[in-house]
């Protein structure tokens, strides 16, 4: 299978401080790979810089075979805006806060990307937001607020609203870390199903360790920058090789 | 205008209703001068401020100095520089779309801050999703920035129109008929300021008070969510 996403010798700094050093990362078409670690470790950053939230300032970067940066890019990007946009149409992204567009109904949110964005014809538009509502199980809620939704009905939302653009790979960023844990359990039902897609690659930062070992194909643990040990999950977990993996998932498993 | 009136001033009472009607044609001229101001400020406030982030340097800074030069020079000196010396450039405007457009510039920076202020609080998840859906600068604005923002800055848009509208009086001294230039003349005409400047305040309170209440009560009814533009 050929990689989808292709980290080579990527560097992302913030200020003085370097979040990700010579980061080497590869993602096969289709799989699921979950990134776990410590907060500030630089996973996140991954999945920000993949959406084109952050920019980096050396190494390359491509997803689906195109490259972020530009050979005579400008800006921090170092893209033109058209750049990013085509870098954007195969990526999507969950946030851990939702993120969903207040001032829009369940529907709204979902089918108003696609008409603007995609161009697509809005009752097509509208009638694959059913489907996806449906998938997610908020079909009676789409004319609703999201203020009027629970945190696990907003983030099935969300999901179905990053669906709706068809994205070839789909980040999730600590999607349950904002919820009740009585909530938590819904939104890991979606994702799971999602898991499914042949085609969808997906990169979860999560701390859903349980959860982690059942959908991925492969695990990676960071610190401080790097990866210091990825695996396929049963050896991961059960096996770890680091004494860092080790000290991180006692630590998570205990508390 | 003036010319053919005579007025009662055999007691207060009669003077006071006599000059009402022509203190009326001034009102219309108020709300003009306002209401078209206020158009103004609004639109080119926005505009202000959405060049104000744009990510050419040169454009936002000289936006910047613009606003902040107009913000800290008297309205009245911005007016007669118009009046008087924008003709000097072939620029030559009635009096009362020189004033109406002076009363707009120099609120145009004011409600730019409200915008900037309004765009500033929304909430940085609100504009990575919008990335993440890969929204146009154009979009974003549109669909997500504006609509959200609207019901915030209500409150201190209403302000200012209560505010643009207590400062309209400023015109007369370009020659534009308004309320106080009408009693002015008035005052000149029977030697008696009192009775007319003291109808032009009257009149002023239940403008202004119903101007505030009808800020309310608009912000009252918004969505607070925000609104679809479209």
């Amino acid at each position: 299978m050929t990689s989808i996403i292709r980290f080579q010798n990527v560097t992302k700094r913030f200020g003085a401080l370097t979040v990700l050093d010579n980061f080497n990362f590869d993602v096969r078409q289709g799989e699921k790979v979950t990134l776990i670690g410590p907060s500030g470790s630089g996973k996140s950053t991954v999945l920000r810089i993949l959406m084109t939230l952050e920019p980096f300032q050396e190494g390359k970067l491509e997803l689906a075979g195109i490259s972020y940066h530009e050979p005579n890019g400008r800006g921090p990007f170092k893209a033109s805006d058209k750049h990013l946009h085509k870098i954007r149409s195969n990526v999507g992204m969950v946030f851990q806060s939702f993120n969903l567009f207040p001032h829009m109904t369940v529907l709204r949110n979902i089918v108003e990307a696609p008409v603007a964005v995609l161009k697509m014809r809005r009752d097509e538009v509208e009638a694959r937001a059913i489907e996806l509502l449906r998938m997610v199980g908020l079909l009676d809620k789409k004319d609703q607020y999201p203020s009027q939704l629970s945190g696990g009905q907003q983030q099935r939302v969300a999901i179905a609203r990053a669906l709706a653009m068809r994205p070839r790979v789909l980040l999730f960023d600590e999607p349950t870390s904002a919820l009740d844990p009585q909530l938590v359990g819904e939104v890991l039902a979606v994702i799971r199903g999602l898991a499914h897609e042949h085609d969808l690659a997906m990169l979860l930062v999560t701390h859903e360790m349980r959860f982690a070992r059942e959908v991925s194909d492969r695990v990676c643990f960071f610190d401080k920058g790097r990866i210091v040990e990825r695996g396929e999950p049963d050896r991961f977990f059960s096996n770890p090789e680091q004494p860092r993996t080790r000290e991180f998932l006692s630590s998570i498993l205990a508390g | 205008m003036m010319y053919g009136y005579e007025w009662d001033t055999s007691s207060t009472l009669a003077f006071a209703t006599s000059i009402l009607p022509i203190l009326g044609i001034g009102l219309i001229v108020t709300l003009k001068a306002a209401a078209v101001g206020y158009a103004i400020a609004l639109v080119l406030g926005l505009v202000l401020a959405l060049l104000r982030r744009s990510r050419v340097k040169a454009v936002s800074w000289a936006v910047a100095c613009f606003t902040e030069f107009v913000r800290d020079t008297p309205l009245l000196v911005q007016l007669f520089f118009l009046y008087y010396v924008l003709p000097d450039f072939g620029i030559v405007l009635p009096a009362f779309m020189t004033g109406a457009l002076a009363l707009g510039l120099q609120y145009s920076a004011y409600t730019s801050e409200v915008y900037r202020g309004g765009i500033n609080a929304i909430p940085r998840g609100q504009w990575e999703a919008a990335t993440a859906l890969n929204l146009t600068r154009l979009q974003l604005y549109r669909d997500i920035v504006i609509p959200q923002m609207i019901p915030r800055i209500v409150p201190s848009l209403g302000n200012y129109l209560v505010s643009m509208l207590k400062e309209t009086p400023v015109l007369s001294v370009v020659t534009v008929l308004d309320m106080l230039g009408l009693a002015n003349i008035i005052g000149e005409r029977t030697f008696d300021y009192l009775v007319p400047l003291s109808m032009v305040g009257l009149i002023f309170l239940p403008l202004t008070l119903t101007c505030s209440a009808l800020i309310h009560f608009i912000e009252r009814i918004l969505p607070k969510a925000g609104i679809p533009l479209r």
